[in-house]
């Protein structure tokens, strides 16, 4: 029979067999929300869809050391794919313990809650995964569709709905603007596929439609990666979405967009390094100082996060423009360190929202030393990390990035790496400030504050009404001083973390 | 037996994790037992040190990070032998005086100081150039939460320009170490002080010179040296007085000890090329220093300005790239340690005194029915003001000489600095000990125990007034091979220019 000749690709399934578990995941925990009993969604649900973050990891463990092209060439399985596929999947898990028992999963219902955050987790995968221009565009909008949704799930609060339409809007801005570049690549270079791309890159290096192509690309991915001056959504929607999103946005979007940089910067156009280096150095010197100076004045935490990961995408962009090996380890290495931090001070954030009623206001940090010292001593080593103090991972990663860029010959943005970390202790300090510094704040200021970060109380805004105040959860405990702990570990013992970023930078064969 | 240098590095932070599980009333005991520990270490260090031995001693050699070529690499020679024991017994001492008197939450404050001395010890030890500046960034964490939590009204403002100040020049320094590693000429990358002192030297003089100014930044800031001092009036305010004592004696040395240890073996020409300029901010931070020392009322202060006048002296002995100089500059370098500290701790004394006030007009006449404390700080003052027959004056002496042999013009000048510290010293002296008595002033006895804790320190002056020649002896070799590239660079310019 004649439709018999059409055969399929070799799909291997060994290989997708994290992105089956993760949107497998996704389906069972869906389905697993329809059911009735409450316990089953409030206990199961999460607790499936972390399973389905721990297989994925699990099964990336199995895979790590293969290096095959899966579903035609479509995407590339490899150690880059699964060591970023780490951090984002623990970073999944670290946002479904945060949300276990948080507003936002209440309201938009478990299951749905879940299943998006297992797609958008997915998108992440066929995103770092990308072999072609198809499934890169594929899987940034498998990634944000979900992520615009989950940002709005806290319904009943305006802010949270606002926080969701701007990121949708922006979102689709920095979507469409990529896709335009991707065309533009093609136009030039005649083919989709990036090997392909980096063979026709010698000839079109000139080519205004090449250049072009790349521009409008870089200005796409800057949108997902928050970087300057394509940054201005991030503290608005950071502020705005559930802080258990926030904190999954802040370490899974960033780990998949420099995936993605990774691979398509350094591999499909790494040929034309010359043209674009240059250009990204700029980005990230701007970046960073942009970020740091901007988080300055901050005094939501929550905002305040959100700057600091614009600056934190500008030290990670560095090891992009490098454009070496050891560049690609750097930022991959940076971006393990990047999620303990993150996770640990996100998860202090969350565990003083619903202790304090101040909401995400740095005044319901202090005292925090006197009253919670292992949840201050958490933060303090995310703050500390963030800057870049020694003994913790932060220092290592910092060191590493810099490192990378003397060696590429980017000393002086390794220069400015060091000057935007000085920047940075202004308003990391302050936190630290006002933790061990500080009283605690009246209680009788506390009410009055929380009445004006308003939350309406159809949301159980008001202190006394909302009845997950008042205590912290074990949970919440357990996010924060496992991350804060592996941020002094890893400081201290970074072996372990080299050894997978260093493969991460080796599956990059064509770079030096 | 060999000694192992990472016992001694980390028993002080091992006793202080030990007290933080502890109950409160005996956390504190923990980190002072491992003060007492790291001081008997210490001295069976200089004990067991073999002067005549060439390069380093009790070497521990480890890779650390092997895909960045950072070793955990200890080691001792004369450089750091006895600031080392310096910083033992000043932190047996802080920590001695501060478990006599009461904290709130005392387990932590006790952490940060096991922590500190760990730190110190870690920069002073370290031999690889990245090692060192994980702890000389890592050791200015416990005092900003020493300061930040324990200290005076306005802290935060102070504390953060400490730490904004120091660390600005610690990162410059990191970036300036990073790009030492990766540009040096040598197989791989790799930090360790001997190779990159084989290889470093190498560089071009354009690369040598920036990154001179990048670690000269950190130094000076942490010294603090005239231009980039801004942070010492705040910052010293901030702190509780045994902390402070135990931060301007040891901390400001780690910073004149990186000079000899880092800079001048491993940028040689750059050394050389900036030695005018650092001879002028020397001599700069000496004037200025005792100019403000003896304009100021605050006790605290009056100390503070004389440390950045001693620490002028210091930088313009080792820039004098002279060996006399060099060598009474790491011996000033322990002197002002061992002076210093009981000074701030007898202000500490003073201020009680008087109702808590650290201004030179509250005080007067506290020496009374003081004899005891009145001749305990006589002696630490006269030490301070380098009276002949003290160890201090063999220090300013050879720092002197080893300047007037290369630019004698700045010698000149810098003798003036040596007449002023009289001033200062003994207008402290006199304004608070002797006069017309204060309006709130009680002369009051030194307490037994804070005796206990001021003598042996006041002894340990004496005996280096004897014998400052130990110190010198061990020293001599190491200093020499330190500054020799440079001085080597620094003299054919100087007979071009005759």
């Amino acid at each position: 029979m004649i439709v018999a000749a059409a055969k399929g690709p070799h799909i291997d399934w060994a290989g997708l067999s994290p992105l089956v578990a993760l949107l497998g995941g996704a389906t069972v925990v869906l389905l697993a929300g329809l059911l009735r009993p409450r316990w089953v969604r409030e206990g199961v649900v999460p607790l499936l869809s972390a399973a389905a973050f721990a297989a994925a990891i699990g099964l990336g463990i199995w895979q790590l050391g293969e290096r095959k092209d899966l579903v035609a060439g479509a995407l590339r399985m490899d150690e880059l794919t699964v060591v970023v596929s780490f951090v984002f999947c623990a970073g999944g898990i670290g946002a479904i313990a945060l949300a276990w028992r948080s507003v936002a999963p209440r309201e938009a219902a478990h299951g749905e809650f879940h299943a998006l955050l297992l797609t958008s987790a997915a998108g992440m995968w066929v995103l770092v995964a990308a072999n072609n221009l198809v499934t890169l565009f594929l899987g940034l909008e498998l990634l944000s569709v979900p992520l615009y949704v989950l940002c709005a799930t806290e319904m009943r609060r305006e802010r949270s709905l606002e926080s969701g339409l701007k990121y949708l809007i922006i979102g689709s801005v920095g979507s469409a603007t990529l896709l335009y570049g991707l065309a533009f690549v093609y136009g030039a270079t005649g083919t989709t596929d990036y090997a392909g791309i980096a063979r026709a890159a010698d000839g079109v290096v000139g080519d205004p439609l090449f250049l072009t192509g790349i521009a409008l690309t870089v200005v796409g991915l800057a949108f997902k990666a928050s970087v300057a001056p394509f940054h201005q959504w991030t503290p608005d929607v950071y502020q705005g979405a559930p802080t258990p999103v926030t904190a999954f946005m802040a370490v899974a979007t960033k780990a998949a967009a420099f995936g993605v940089f990774l691979r398509f910067f350094d591999v499909a156009l790494g040929p034309a390094q010359d043209e674009w280096a240059p250009a990204l150095a700029v980005l990230a010197a701007i970046t960073i100082v942009v970020g740091n100076v901007g988080a300055i004045g901050q005094t939501s935490l929550k905002r305040l996060m959100a700057w600091s990961s614009v600056a934190q995408a500008g030290y990670m962009l560095t090891g992009v423009v490098v454009g070496t090996k050891l560049g690609v380890s750097a930022t991959v290495f940076y971006l393990g360190v990047y999620l303990f931090m993150n996770l640990a001070a996100f998860a202090v954030i969350v565990a003083r929202e619903r202790e304090t009623g101040l909401g995400d206001d740095i005044a319901s940090v202090q005292g925090l030393g006197a009253t919670r010292p292992a949840l201050a001593l958490a933060m303090t080593l995310a703050m500390l990390g963030l800057a870049g103090i020694p003994a913790t991972a932060g220092f290592i990663g910092k060191f590493y990035l810099i490192d990378a860029a003397v060696d590429g010959d980017y000393t002086w943005l390794g220069i400015v790496i060091v000057i935007g970390s000085m920047i940075s202790l202004v308003y990391y300090l302050r936190v630290l400030a006002a933790m061990w510094m500080q009283g605690a704040p009246q209680t009788g200021e506390a009410v009055a504050v929380s009445a004006a970060t308003g939350r309406p109380a159809l949301a159980g805004g008001s202190a006394e009404a909302d009845p997950e105040l008042g205590r912290v959860q074990a949970e919440v405990w357990a996010v924060a001083l496992l991350f804060g702990a592996a941020t002094l570990v890893f400081g201290i013992i970074p072996s372990p973390l080299f050894d997978l970023a260093t493969k991460a930078g080796a599956a990059l064969t064509n770079l030096l | 037996v060999t000694v192992h240098l990472s016992i001694l590095l980390w028993l002080p932070l091992a006793s202080a994790v030990v007290g933080l599980v502890l109950p409160d009333v005996i956390g504190r005991f923990a980190v002072l037992a491992g003060a007492i520990a790291a001081l008997v270490v210490a001295v069976i260090v200089v004990a067991r040190f073999d002067t005549h031995a060439q390069g380093l001693q009790f070497v521990t050699d480890r890779m650390w990070i092997s895909e960045l070529g950072v070793h955990y690499k200890l080691g001792v020679d004369g450089l750091n032998l006895f600031l080392i024991l310096l910083t033992a017994v000043i932190f047996l001492a802080g920590i001695l005086w501060a478990s006599l008197r009461e904290w709130r939450q005392s387990r932590l404050f006790f952490f940060w100081w096991g922590l500190a001395e760990s730190a110190v010890l870690g920069a002073l030890m370290a031999q690889d150039l990245a090692l060192f500046v994980v702890f000389f960034d890592l050791m200015l964490v416990p005092f900003l939460f020493l300061a930040g939590g324990w200290g005076g009204p306005n802290r935060i403002a102070g504390i953060l320009k400490l730490f904004i100040y120091t660390l600005v020049g610690s990162l410059l320094m990191l970036s300036a170490a990073i790009a030492t590693g990766v540009l040096a000429p040598v197989e791989g990358i790799d930090f360790s002080l001997s190779t990159l002192s084989q290889a470093a030297p190498r560089l071009s003089s354009g690369t040598q010179e920036w990154i001179f100014l990048f670690f000269a930044a950190a130094f000076l800031v942490k010294m603090p040296a005239f231009p980039v001092h801004g942070w010492m009036p705040d910052g010293y305010k901030s702190m509780p007085l045994p902390v402070l004592a135990v931060f301007s004696a040891v901390l400001s040395k780690v910073a004149a000890y990186g000079f000899l240890r880092i800079v001048l073996p491993l940028y040689p020409d750059a050394s050389a090329h900036f030695q005018d300029l650092m001879l002028l901010i020397a001599l700069a931070s000496i004037l200025y220093g005792s100019a403000m020392a003896f304009t100021t009322t605050d006790a605290r202060l009056i100390l503070g300005y004389s440390s950045v006048a001693q620490l002028g002296f210091i930088t313009l002995g080792i820039f004098s790239l002279r060996d006399a100089g060099a060598q009474g500059a790491l011996l000033q370098a322990v002197n002002h340690g061992l002076v210093v500290a009981p000074a701030f701790l007898i202000v500490a004394l003073l201020a009680a005194r008087v109702g808590g006030s650290e201004d030179l007009r509250d005080m007067g006449g506290l020496a009374f029915r003081a004899p005891v404390l009145a001749t305990l700080f006589l002696i630490v003052a006269l030490a301070n003001l380098a009276m002949p027959g003290s160890s201090n004056f063999v220090g300013e002496f050879y720092i002197l000489l080893g300047t007037f042999q290369s630019k004698a013009a700045i010698a000149v000048v810098a003798f003036t600095g040596v007449a002023l510290a009289s001033v200062y010293t003994l207008r402290l002296f006199i304004r608070s000990m002797h006069n017309r008595v204060g309006p709130h002033a009680v002369s009051r006895e030194i307490s037994v125990a804070d005796g206990l804790v001021l003598a042996p320190l006041v002894a340990l002056i004496i005996a280096f007034a004897l014998y400052p020649q130990i110190a010198l002896s061990k020293g001599e070799r190491s200093v020499t091979r330190s500054i020799a590239a440079a001085r080597q660079a620094a003299e054919p310019a100087q007979e071009a220019a005759r």
